[in-house]
């Protein structure tokens, strides 16, 4: 029990720490945790960011659609490695997010793909981005970027953590 | 029942062991023909050109062993991790690492022009060289190396690329030695190179 508050705690503290989601209108159903980019090469013209979506609500809801003001087009994706091919694959309907549930966005699954680069991701530094949910409406965030070869979401379980 | 119990254990072992000499037939058992046929199943001559947009051919190659992987520079997450570790390993190798020759290879042509290539590795070991070509000529290399690759369409007209996603170990007369798939162990990585430079000529 005293385990489940601390780790409670340190959410927070992550969701604090990288930028509140912005509320219009009454709390959000959703909540943004643990929001980072990988660092970019010089040149590249695509990035990935990840998270986890934590839906409070006891209906299901969508993430739709994103925008970032560092990226012409940002979409949301979903790859794999199978029989050692690289799968990538856009998510035109978007992801589900369960009730009462969450979904984590990590490297070799979902990704929500920065698309036309206008500027190197760069580790220490942050970018804006707006995700837009079905139900939920839109959310902003800030986020951190890591370098490259991190993976913040392999980390103490954090992204993978299921509440019921 | 004891006799029962007996029945699901030793149907279960040789299920088990079915589950393994399948798995060893498939994985293990197609790179020792290779080997024990002497046909240079996977490699080949190529025409195409590096990062400063020089031609460049398989005889580039030649003289040192090399490790070569195929991606593009649009791939947010694969590629760029590949050629981080890979960095990760050539300083790791020391001053072995000159004795082995690194080549990514785009399969994705279209975009990645010889600066963008340059431009994209200057972000890793300087070690590793950005080979180009036409369509048609990294449609030949990629069949040489059975790199498997495929445009995949997006909603805005643009594409994604399905890819190949393993690092080729090339002897120094272009024989494939092994592989090194994506996000293995550091330990067995570094074997694998470490294997690569000892077959290196003495010169």
């Amino acid at each position: 029990m005293r385990s489940l508050y601390t780790l409670a705690f340190v959410a927070v503290l992550v969701v604090f720490a990288s930028g509140v989601p912005a509320r219009a209108g009454g709390p959000s159903t959703i909540t943004v945790e643990q929001p980072w980019a990988r660092a970019t090469p010089a040149g590249a013209m695509t990035g990935a960011v990840y998270m986890t979506l934590q839906n409070k609500s006891d209906s299901p809801d969508r993430l739709a659609a994103a925008s970032s003001d560092v990226a012409a087009k940002v979409q949301i994706h979903q790859m794999a490695v199978v029989n050692g091919v690289m799968q990538m694959r856009q998510l035109v309907n978007g992801l589900s997010i369960p009730a009462s549930g969450s979904v984590t966005l990590k490297p070799g699954s979902y990704h929500v793909m920065l698309i036309g680069l206008k500027k190197q991701l760069i580790a220490g530094e942050t970018i804006p981005l707006t995700l837009t949910f079905a139900k939920a409406g839109n959310i902003s965030v800030t986020v951190p970027i890591q370098a490259m070869g991190s993976n913040p979401s392999g980390k103490g379980g954090m992204g993978k953590m299921e509440m019921k | 029942m004891r006799a029962r119990h007996w029945i699901v254990m030793v149907t279960a072992g040789v299920a088990g062991f079915a589950v393994v000499a399948l798995a060893i037939a498939l994985v293990v058992a197609p790179q020792q023909t290779e080997r024990t046929t002497g046909i240079a199943a996977i490699g080949g001559p190529f025409t195409l050109v590096d990062d400063t947009g020089a031609t460049v051919t398989e005889k580039t190659l030649a003289g040192k062993p090399y490790a070569i992987y195929f991606g593009y520079t649009y791939c947010p997450e694969v590629c760029p991790t590949t050629l981080f570790d890979l960095s990760r390993w050539i300083k790791e190798l020391g001053p072995d690492a000159d004795k082995l020759n690194y080549v990514f290879v785009t399969i994705d042509p279209e975009r990645d022009t010889p600066k963008l290539m340059r431009a994209y590795l200057s972000s890793f070991d300087k070690r590793i060289r950005g080979f180009t070509g036409t369509p048609e000529q990294i449609a030949t290399i990629a069949k040489e190396y059975r790199v498997y690759y495929r445009k995949i369409p997006t909603s805005d007209g643009s594409y994604l690329m399905d890819h190949s996603a393993m690092i080729y170990l090339m002897d120094a007369r272009g024989k494939f030695d092994t592989i090194i798939a994506y996000q293995e162990k550091d330990t067995t990585a570094l074997a694998k190179l470490r294997k690569l430079v000892a077959m290196a000529p003495t010169s």
